[in-house]
C-alpha cells in the first residue's frame, strides 16, 4: 500500500496565527465592579519558609545552614515584614503591595491531611474535601453553583491546559489558552451546526464543543475589533509574568467572569534549592514579576478582586542531604487584592522547636486552608453558610479562627 | 459486537482501512496473538530506513552524554549566529531524534501494541527531558530500561528504570548518600527522599498501598550508593556505578520487614520485593485496566489481573493475555469509551489517512501545542490517561481545526488516495452512531473526512 507523504509545515501553518488576547474592554457602569477571585496554585510544593521567612526563630538556621535567607538589615536578608517574618528578597515586585496593605499572608496553614504525596495532597486541596478520594469534582466548580448572584453562563475561566480538579464538574468552565497560538476556527457558521448535530450523542463532547465554540466566538469578535483599533500591544505570554498580565486583562475586560485559576508550577526543590539566590530565587522573581503584572492587567478590577496563591503542602524545616528539602507539612496561603487586609502575618506560629513540629520534621499546620478560603468567600463573595457548605462540605470554620482576612 | 473493530481500537493506536480489512480476514483472535508476539510481525522497509537514519538512537549513555551533554550547552553560549545555532541544534538533536523514532514507530509499525505499550510504562515510569541531562538520555532511557521489558517480567523493567541515568537524576537518587560519610564524593552528605517516595507511591505499591513516612526515609537508606561516574570521562557502556562508601550498611526495616545492611545487593532484593508485593500487583493492575478497559475499571477485572500478575510474578504479557480474555474486556458497555490522549489522537488519524511521517519535529511541535509533548511531562507521574484530564473546550476546539485543516489542505490527487467516507462507513460496520451518519449525510462531500477525523467515534476508541 502506498503511504501519502505528509504535508510539511501544513500543522504549523494552520495553528500559526497568534491572538493576543487584549480584550476591549466592555462597558461597566464605575462603581459596579463585580468581585472576583483568582486561585493561584503553585505545584509541586512551595518552600513557604524562605518565601515568608521565621528570621526570629533560631531552629530555622539551625536547620537550614545552606538555605536560610538572613535576617533583614544582614547581606542579602529579608525584607522585614513585621519584625518577626521576612520576605524573600527576589519576591522585591510584591513588596509595594505589602507597603500599601493589599497582601497579607496565613503562615502555618495548609490541609489536615497527613499524605507527601504531590498528588492526593493537590487532589485533596483541589476536591476540597482532604482524605475523601470518592468526591470527584472541585471546590471552585461548586462554587460556581453557590455564587449567589445569578450571572451569565461564561464565569469561570481556567488558564491551564488541561481542565484542573479543581474546576472539573457539572458547572461550564471555559478553558483560555493564554499565550499560545491560537489556530483559526473551523467551519463558520455553518460548519458549527454540522458540529452541533455530531456530537448530539455524546452529552461530554457535546458541551466541550458549546463551551470552546463560544468561547472562539468571543475571542475572534475581540481579535477583530483588536484588529480594527491597530493596537496590537499586546506580546504573546511566553512565561507566567505575560500569562498573568494576559489573565488580568481578560478579566478585567469581561464583567462576567468572576473566577479564574492558574498554576505555577516547578517548586518540587529536592536539589540545589539554592537560599537568596539560586534555582527558587529565580522562580520566585518570576512569580513576584507575575503577580505584579497579574495587578497591572486587572486595573480598576483590582481593588475588587482578591488573589489566592496555595500549594499543596510545605517543605521539610531541615535541608535534605543535596542543599534542597523534602516533602513536608505547613506552608503559607498568600492573598493579594484590594479588599485583602494587607500588611500583616495572619494565623498562629507554631514553632519550629524539635517537639513543635510535626511528626518531628515539618512546620505544623495551625490553619486549615478551608478556614481562610471559607473567609474569602464569605467575607468577599458574599456565600451565606449554606452555601459554604455546598463548597467545603463537612467543614466547619472554628469560632476562633479571627481570620478577618478582609476589609469590609 | 463487532470484536475486530473493539480489538483494532483498543490495542492499536489507529487503523487505516486495509488493516481493518486485514483484521476481518485473519479474524480478531489470530490479530491479539500477533499484538501480543510482536516478533511475529516484520517491521517494513520504509520504518527501518527511517529510524536507520536517526544516529543518536544507537549511542551509549556515556557517548550520549560526551557528546551532546552539558559542555555543548555551555559553548552554545559563548558562540554567535550561525554557529551557535548549529550548537543549539546539536544539544536538542538526542532528543528531537527520540521523539522522531517514537512518532514513526508509532505510526508506521505493525507492532501497534507495543508501542501503546511503550508509552504507557515511559509514562508509569516518566522522566523529564528538561532536567539537567535527561534530554540526552530520554531516548537511550526508552531503548534501555522501557522497550526491552514492555511484554516481560515486571521487575526486570522496576531494576532497569531505577539504575537508568535519567531516572537517577530526575528523581535526584544519585545524590541519596549514606549521610555523615566523610568519603562520599561532590556536595551530597545525606538522605535524599524524592526517589524512595515516588518509587512507593507511583512505580510499585500506589499511595494507598500500605507504606508509611517511615518506610520512605528506610528505603531511601536502601536505596543509597548508586550514582553516576564522571559524566563526560568514562568509556563504559554506562555511566551507572554502585560506590559502596556512599552506602548506609546501617540494619533497615522496610513495611515491617527486617533489611539486612548489605551492598548492592540489598537495593536489588528490595527493588525485587516490591516489585512482588501484593499492592504492586493491584496497582499496576488498576492502570493496565484503565488503559485497556475504561477510566474507572471494573473491580473484579483488577482482581483477576493482580492474582495473574502475582502467579506469574508479575509476567506482563501473561497479565494482558487474561485482560485480553476477560469478560470485561469484552463487555459492550465498554466499547468506545475511553477518550483519546493528544498523542493517541495525533497518530491515529495519521494512520487513518494513511500518511507517512516525513516531519516528526512539526507532529511533536503538534503535540507540545496539544499540552502532551514527548518526554516533557515534568512531574513523575506521567500524564494521565483518562478523558477527564483531556477533554475540555479549548482541546477539543483545536482537534476540530486540525481535522479540518489537515483534509482541506490535500491535493485533489491526495483527496483521491483518502480513504472513501462512503467506504468506511460500510468496512466498518456500526461504528458510526446515528448523530455522526445525520452530519455526514448533511455535510458537503468536502467536509466529510474533516467530520470523520472530528466523530466522537474517532475521539474515542
Amino acid at each position: 500500500m502506498r503511504r501519502r507523504e505528509f504535508l510539511a509545515g501544513l500543522v504549523g501553518g494552520a495553528a500559526a496565527l497568534a491572538l493576543p488576547v487584549a480584550w476591549v474592554r466592555a462597558a461597566v457602569p464605575p462603581g459596579t465592579e463585580p468581585r472576583r477571585l483568582v486561585v493561584i496554585f503553585l505545584r509541586g510544593a512551595i518552600d513557604g519558609l524562605n518565601v515568608v521567612v521565621p528570621y526570629r526563630d533560631p531552629a530555622y538556621y539551625r536547620g537550614r545552614p545552606t538555605l536560610a535567607i538572613p535576617a533583614p538589615g544582614r547581606e542579602g536578608g529579608a525584607f522585614d515584614l513585621d519584625g518577626r517574618f521576612g520576605l524573600h528578597p527576589a519576591l522585591e515586585a510584591v513588596l509595594p503591595f505589602w507597603k500599601d496593605k493589599t497582601l497579607a499572608f496565613v503562615h502555618a496553614s495548609g490541609s489536615p491531611d497527613p499524605t507527601r504525596s504531590h498528588f492526593d495532597a493537590q487532589d485533596y486541596m483541589e476536591g476540597g474535601e482532604p482524605g475523601n478520594k470518592k468526591t470527584q469534582d472541585g471546590w471552585m466548580n461548586r462554587l460556581i453553583g453557590a455564587l449567589p448572584d445569578r450571572i451569565s453562563p461564561v464565569k469561570a475561566v481556567n488558564a491551564d491546559i488541561a481542565l484542573p480538579r479543581i474546576l472539573r464538574g457539572g458547572r461550564p468552565v471555559a478553558t483560555v489558552a493564554l499565550g499560545s497560538a491560537t489556530p483559526k476556527a473551523a467551519g463558520g457558521d455553518s460548519g458549527q451546526d454540522v458540529f452541533e448535530r455530531l456530537y448530539a450523542g455524546d452529552v461530554a463532547l457535546a458541551q466541550a464543543y458549546r463551551e470552546g465554540a463560544a468561547a472562539r466566538r468571543r475571542i475572534q469578535e475581540d481579535f477583530a475589533k483588536e484588529m480594527a483599533a491597530a493596537d496590537g500591544g499586546a506580546v504573546p505570554a511566553r512565561n507566567f509574568a505575560g500569562s498573568a498580565l494576559e489573565l488580568g486583562r481578560l478579566i478585567h475586560a469581561d464583567p462576567e467572569i468572576r473566577l479564574a485559576f492558574l498554576s505555577v508550577g516547578g517548586w518540587d526543590t529536592h536539589v540545589n534549592q539554592g537560599g537568596v539566590a539560586g534555582p527558587m530565587a529565580k522562580k520566585l522573581g518570576a512569580l513576584g514579576e507575575g503577580l505584579a503584572r497579574l495587578v497591572e492587567g486587572l486595573g480598576n478590577s483590582y481593588p475588587q478582586t482578591v488573589v489566592a496563591l496555595m500549594s499543596e503542602f510545605g517543605r521539610t524545616v531541615r535541608e535534605n542531604g543535596s542543599q534542597g528539602t523534602d516533602h513536608g507539612h505547613g506552608n503559607v496561603m498568600w492573598l493579594l487584592g484590594g479588599r485583602v487586609d494587607g500588611g500583616k502575618v495572619w494565623g498562629r506560629w507554631p514553632g519550629l522547636d524539635d517537639e513543635d513540629l510535626y511528626e518531628a520534621r515539618d512546620l505544623a499546620v495551625t490553619t486549615d486552608f478551608r478556614a481562610v478560603l471559607d473567609a474569602v468567600l464569605r467575607q468577599h463573595l458574599g456565600l451565606a453558610p449554606a452555601q459554604l457548605a455546598t463548597v467545603f462540605p463537612g467543614f466547619a470554620p472554628p469560632a476562633d479562627a479571627g481570620l478577618t482576612l478582609l476589609r469590609t | 459486537m463487532d470484536k475486530p473493530l473493539h480489538s483494532l481500537r483498543r490495542l492499536g493506536l489507529g487503523f487505516s482501512l486495509a488493516e481493518m480489512d486485514s483484521v476481518r480476514r485473519q479474524g480478531f483472535e489470530a490479530f491479539i496473538h500477533n499484538q501480543l508476539n510482536p516478533e511475529t510481525l516484520p517491521e517494513p522497509p520504509s520504518l527501518q530506513a527511517g529510524l536507520s537514519s536517526l544516529g543518536t538512537l544507537r549511542l551509549q549513555t556515556t557517548e550520549l552524554f560526551r557528546e551532546y551533554g552539558p559542555p555543548i550547552k555551555r559553548k552554545a553560549t559563548l558562540f554567535q549566529g550561525e554557529e551557535q545555532r548549529r550548537l543549539r541544534r546539536l544539544t536538542r538533536l538526542p532528543t528531537v531524534e527520540a521523539a522522531s523514532a517514537r512518532l514513526l514507530r508509532a505510526v508506521q509499525s505493525p507492532r501497534q501494541l507495543q508501542e501503546i505499550l511503550v508509552d504507557f510504562w515511559f509514562n508509569h515510569f516518566n522522566v523529564f527531558l528538561e532536567k539537567g541531562p535527561v534530554r540526552v538520555w530520554v531516548g537511550a532511557y526508552e531503548r534501555d530500561a522501557i522497550r526491552p521489558f514492555v511484554f516481560g517480567k515486571f521487575r526486570d523493567m522496576l531494576s532497569a528504570t531505577a539504575r537508568h541515568p535519567a531516572m537517577l537524576f530526575y528523581l535526584d537518587n544519585w545524590r541519596n548518600v549514606a549521610p555523615r560519610n566523610p568519603t562520599a564524593a561532590g556536595k551530597s552528605r545525606g538522605i535524599n527522599e524524592n526517589y524512595a517516595r515516588e518509587l512507593l507511591e507511583l512505580h510499585t505499591l500506589g499511595v494507598d498501598g500500605g507504606y508509611g513516612q517511615q518506610d520512605v526515609r528506610e528505603l531511601a537508606r536502601i536505596l543509597t550508593g548508586w550514582g553516576l561516574k564522571n559524566l563526560g570521562r568514562e568509556d563504559g557502556p554506562s555511566v551507572f556505578f554502585f560506590d559502596p562508601e556512599r552506602h548506609d550498611t546501617g540494619g533497615k526495616v522496610l513495611l515491617g520487614r527486617p533489611v539486612a545492611g548489605k551492598d548492592r545487593q540489598e537495593i536489588e532484593e528490595t527493588l525485587a520485593f516490591l516489585a512482588g508485593h501484593p499492592s504492586t500487583a493491584r496497582h499496576i493492575s488498576y492502570k493496565l485496566a484503565q488503559l485497556f478497559v475504561a477510566d474507572n475499571p471494573p473491580a473484579a477485572l483488577v482482581e483477576k489481573l493482580a492474582r495473574r500478575f502475582q502467579e506469574t510474578d508479575g509476567d506482563i504479557r501473561a497479565i494482558l493475555t487474561t485482560l485480553f480474555a476477560s469478560e470485561e474486556f469484552w463487555d459492550g458497555r465498554y466499547y468506545g469509551v475511553k477518550f483519546k490522549t493528544p498523542f493517541r489522537y495525533l497518530v491515529s488519524c495519521l494512520r487513518l489517512l494513511d500518511i507517512t511521517v516525513s516531519d516528526p519535529e512539526t507532529l511533536a511541535g503538534l503535540l507540545q501545542q496539544w499540552g502532551m509533548p514527548l518526554y516533557g511531562c515534568p512531574t513523575p507521574d506521567g500524564y494521565h490517561l483518562t478523558q477527564e484530564a483531556w477533554l475540555n473546550p479549548d482541546a477539543l476546539m483545536r482537534r476540530i481545526d486540525f481535522a479540518v485543516n489537515l483534509t482541506r489542505s490535500m491535493s485533489p490527487r491526495e483527496m483521491k488516495a483518502a480513504p472513501d467516507v462512503d467506504r468506511l462507513r460500510s468496512a466498518l460496520g456500526g461504528f458510526f452512531g446515528p448523530p455522526t451518519l445525520a452530519a455526514l449525510d448533511a455535510a458537503p462531500p468536502a467536509d466529510r473526512l474533516a467530520l470523520v477525523l472530528a466523530s466522537p467515534e474517532f475521539l474515542r476508541y
